[in-house]
């Protein structure tokens, strides 16, 4: 009898009527040939698998992670919507138990949205994963949240929502930034100075092989996730490490997504990127919906499979090994590392940065201000202005914040001058409530 | 004039219909062991005012396949199967004579592996030294390229009497139901085919010369030549009758809720505008996920014989049906005694209704009427209990694009029809406890056979076409055609009609009685290096099941 040994929900959501354009590599084509192989491996007749409808999310549940700029109708579509509802609705099965993994199979993908979004960066608009995880937060009182994100490309949006987030462990591995876009993610990217290490940016070389992807998983991910103990694992599930995929140049097969899903053992996964459509998506999905419920996974092989082109060069394995122990380093170091941050209790950092979206062709400046705080994760206050939109001042209390805080929040937000900004936006997850102040 | 004849578990019931009025009903014991008996002389009692050569037409409904099944009163059948990627196949074992085999179609139904001749030839020795006389092959995709069944068949075909092969089964993707549909049809071939050409050659005797029908579980009919090549399409017709004999009193523009309410189960069914609700990929049968195209039915173990007993001060009513109701000389307490104890139903013997009822009274402490309520009662509201929950399962199903999504129908009900024997006793406690407004059906007790007799033909077709690859696929129909770069929709859906309107030919239905719709649509560009390469259309056409014409009021 063919049972999954892991009752596991799924959502399907290949929105079918939604493409950046025509031939953009996300289009709707994309799920097309995933949808036929899960259908016709008869996925939804197992035993303890089980198909759920996504849900759309609302505005307040955007809310909860973005500042979306002029506001969150210019920014997103009814598919984003979806999709990240989809990620909303197998989070619920799983938090009310009903299942115990979920896989949402959803487009478009979220995890290059940052918390302000201007519009459409790296396919993505919204960062569904962080809808999701706030959502929980929210409903449910989960606090420490681990997020494991496998895309190809550095998950650098989930990366900035988090930043400043200590009981959010992201970890994102992904091929190295001096060779893909976006450039970033590199070893030293470990979080601000009130979540020092609790983001961990793992760049591999091109022609990574299941060899590597294992190797950083065994030696560095798991002792990570292990002590950092997650009330829950999410995996950005992006499928674009895969030998075949177009964009990238990695040498991950379907085995081996498979194999890593079983060893991480994400609580919920959610698609995010992967282009090759017909070669890889179809088995790496296949796989890991198998490895997800327990269920036998070893007959998933692609048809052009061939273990000899996928081995991994030596120089590209010492790379590997040498990145895993930089990455170790700095984990070890962590308590030290969060101590010494928290001698300037009280005062703000100030960072810039230049966020281009590649897929909008709009340029944005940030200016950043964190109030460096021992009991929470920080007021923060974000000036940004962009080449579509006029200037914004955007205040984040975040959920788990401190009386000061708080008031350093509120403060600057009625502070703030509609001479200079066109919006002031106040995020205060405490009350779980967002302000807008304009002329 | 028309014959209809459903044989139930129980009873089997046949009409003769003539201008529109119920012209004979007949109602007999089903003979479970002899149901060609059963059918003959159900016909013989039909027939004894009414001359043969008026009728033009008869439909049989059996539970002839369902019992085979069941019962596996059936012969030894081998099943090759060709999967490649994904699952491993032995996981869809269906019994000892299986054999998975070599061979790879990839989702878009281009070979990856090719069949390797002589493992079929070593598989066909195997299968034979065995005694099997009938197999069924299925590959994985088949549906978008069968080249490699019609090669295994091809290979096999001097040593076996009958092939089935998986792409002439279904068009739907689902390889693990396509297995199990093709084995289940394998299965019952010979049984059926034995009985039918019986029942046709005995029909001809009596001198009835009019094509004969079967329905099928999406409420359709077939004629009994093409039934040959899909006879398990007669598996669980039993409660498709009834619903499609529901639909004659159904209202427009409104959701219905069918309630068949027999002596063992009760079947529920939704009407939408007249319209029976499919079950989108098959039916399920004992341990069988199949691609047979089905109404979506849900019986309960709950019906006017249940047996009713009490369970920790608690009154449990079936699912098990241990005989008439004791008002009827049966051996315990029924839904059916509290109803004649009530008063409501006037026949049956009331002293051993009351006995009944005072049994269960005792034990509860409670009055005898109020006991009696309460059975009544609650049998009512277990059935619309069900009911109910079906229709929010029904309204919670995945759809998959944006529009089907939002605008994903909602069934709400606004009129209830009951049918089965104790029908009418149920209406205004069930229009009670629901709040909306409840009906028995006239003629409710044959209402399943009306149903039979009066369904249309139905079958449906899946087209697939890929102008990259330049082709227009429906295996199922063995077409396959070349198509230009510049195919659009309307070519699309031209071509679909055409084939629906060939097969329904082929399958005994009339011009007048086709009406067709589109009941799956989609369009995708097919894009490589930034560049259009051509398009993938999917649709899914059928004709409606429902009632011939002619037939709207009776």
């Amino acid at each position: 009898m063919f049972k999954a040994g892991k009752k596991t929900g799924l959502v399907f959501f290949p929105a079918f009527d939604w493409a950046i354009d025509p031939t953009h590599p996300e289009r709707e084509e994309r799920l097309l040939y995933t949808q036929d192989q899960v259908m016709e491996e008869g996925i939804f007749d197992i035993n303890g698998i089980k198909e759920y409808k996504p849900d759309i999310v609302t505005l307040e549940d955007i809310r909860r992670v973005h500042f979306c700029v002029p506001d969150e109708n210019t920014v997103t579509t009814k598919s984003h919507l979806i999709s990240a509802g989809g990620a909303t609705a197998i989070a619920r099965a799983v938090m009310e138990k009903k299942v115990e993994k979920g896989f949402a199979l959803v487009r478009p993908p979220g995890h290059h949205a940052m918390r302000i979004t201007h519009g459409c960066r790296g396919f993505c608009h919204i960062n569904i994963e962080a809808i999701m995880i706030e959502y929980i937060r929210q409903k449910y009182k989960i606090k420490k949240v681990a997020v494991v994100d496998t895309d190809c490309h550095h998950g650098d949006g989930t990366n900035d929502i988090y930043w400043h987030d200590p009981d959010t462990l992201f970890i994102s591995i992904h091929q190295d930034g001096r060779t893909m876009y976006p450039g970033s993610g590199f070893p030293n990217e470990l979080g601000g100075p009130n979540a020092k290490c609790t983001n961990l940016n793992i760049p591999l070389p091109p022609g990574t092989s299941s060899k590597g992807y294992l190797y950083i998983l065994k030696n560095s991910i798991l002792p990570a996730l292990n002590d950092f103990k997650p009330e829950i694992i999410i995996n950005s599930a992006g499928q674009d490490n895969h030998y075949t995929d177009p964009l990238t140049n990695m040498k991950f097969s379907a085995q081996g997504y498979a194999l890593l899903t079983k060893l991480l053992k994400p609580d919920i996964a959610v698609l995010e990127g992967g282009y090759s459509i017909e070669g890889a998506l179809p088995y790496v999905n296949l796989g890991i919906i198998l490895a997800m419920a327990e269920l036998d996974y070893s007959k998933v092989i692609e048809p052009d499979y061939n273990a000899e082109k996928l081995k991994q060069d030596v120089s590209v394995t010492d790379k590997i090994k040498k990145t895993s122990d930089i990455i170790n380093k700095y984990w070890e170091q962590r308590h030290e590392i969060t101590e010494k941050q928290a001698e300037n209790h009280g005062k703000f950092a100030e960072t810039h940065k230049e966020v281009f979206y590649d897929t909008d062709n709009i340029f944005e400046r940030q200016k950043e201000r964190i109030r460096i705080c021992r009991d929470c994760a920080g007021v923060l206050e974000i000036d940004s202005s962009a080449s579509t939109n006029p200037r914004i001042s955007a205040i984040h209390i975040p959920f788990n914040a401190c009386n000061t805080c708080i008031e350093t929040g509120y403060k600057i937000f009625e502070k703030a001058d509609l001479q200079k900004y066109k919006k002031v936006f106040l995020q205060d997850r405490p009350k779980d409530v967002y302000k807008i102040k304009e002329i | 004039m028309i014959i209809g004849l459903d044989v139930g578990g129980t009873h089997t019931d046949a009409v003769l219909l003539s201008d529109f009025k119920v012209k004979e009903k007949v109602k007999v014991t089903t003979d479970v062991s002899d149901l060609f008996t059963t059918i003959v002389s159900c016909l013989e009692k039909l027939l004894k005012d009414n001359k043969p050569e008026h009728i033009k037409r008869i439909v049989l409904s059996t539970t002839l396949t369902t019992n085979a099944i069941v019962q596996q009163n059936i012969e030894k059948i081998g099943i090759i199967v060709s999967a490649g990627p994904g699952i491993d196949p032995e996981f869809f074992r269906t019994h000892k004579d299986f054999y998975c085999v070599a061979g790879s179609i990839d989702h878009r139904g281009r070979q990856r592996e090719p069949i390797n001749e002589n493992e079929i030839k070593q598989v066909g020795e195997k299968l034979k030294k065995n005694g099997i006389k009938n197999i069924g092959v299925i590959g994985k995709f088949c549906v978008k390229n069968p080249t490699h069944e019609i090669l295994i068949k091809n290979i096999l075909k001097n040593d076996f009497k009958k092939i089935f092969l998986g792409h002439n089964i279904s068009g739907n993707l689902n390889f693990p139901r396509r297995i199990s549909t093709t084995y289940l049809n394998a299965l019952v071939y010979n049984v059926h085919k034995k009985f039918f050409n019986g029942v046709k050659k005995s029909l001809k005797e009596k001198g009835l010369k009019s094509p004969i029908k079967i329905l099928k579980a999406d409420g359709g009919t077939m004629s009994l030549e093409s039934s040959m090549l899909f006879p398990s399409q007669s598996i669980l017709s039993g409660p498709s009758a009834s619903v499609i004999g529901s639909t004659i009193y159904a209202p427009e523009n409104k959701d219905t809720l069918v309630l068949d309410i027999g002596g063992t189960t009760t079947d529920i069914a939704i009407l939408v505008n007249k319209t029976p609700l499919l079950e989108p990929i098959g039916i399920k049968t004992g341990n069988y996920k199949t691609l047979i195209r089905s109404l979506k039915t849900y019986s309960i173990g709950i019906g006017g014989d249940s047996h009713v007993r009490v369970e920790n001060n608690n009154i449990i009513i079936g699912p098990k049906r241990l005989g008439n109701a004791m008002a009827f000389n049966g051996p315990c307490p029924t839904p059916t005694d509290a109803l004649v104890a009530l008063g409501l139903m006037k026949h049956g013997n009331k002293e051993k209704a009351l006995k009944a009822i005072k049994d269960i009274a005792e034990k509860l402490d409670m009055p005898q009427d109020k006991t009696a309520k309460k059975i009544f009662k609650q049998t009512c509201s277990t059935i619309l209990k069900h009911a109910f929950n079906m229709v929010k399962t029904i309204n919670k199903q995945p759809v998959y694009t944006v529009h089907e999504f939002l605008e994903g129908y909602q069934v709400n009900i606004k009129k209830i029809l009951l049918l089965g024997g104790p029908a009418k006793y149920f209406t205004d406690e069930i229009q009670k406890i629901s709040k909306i407004k409840t009906k028995a059906v006239k003629f409710s007790s044959v209402a399943n056979a009306m149903g039979a007799g009066l369904a249309r033909t139905t079958c449906s077709v899946s087209l697939l076409v890929d102008t990259e690859q330049g082709i227009a696929t429906a295996f199922e129909e063995n077409f396959a055609e070349s198509v230009a770069k510049n195919y659009i929709k309307e070519d699309v859906l031209k071509t679909a009609y055409n084939l629906l309107k060939k097969k329904a030919l082929k399958l005994g239905a009339d011009i007048e009685n086709m009406e067709f719709e589109t009941t799956e649509f989609q369009e995708f560009n097919i894009v490589r290096n930034f560049s259009f390469k051509g398009k993938i259309f999917k649709t899914k056409v059928q004709i409606k099941p429902g009632l011939i014409k002619g037939y709207k009021d009776i």
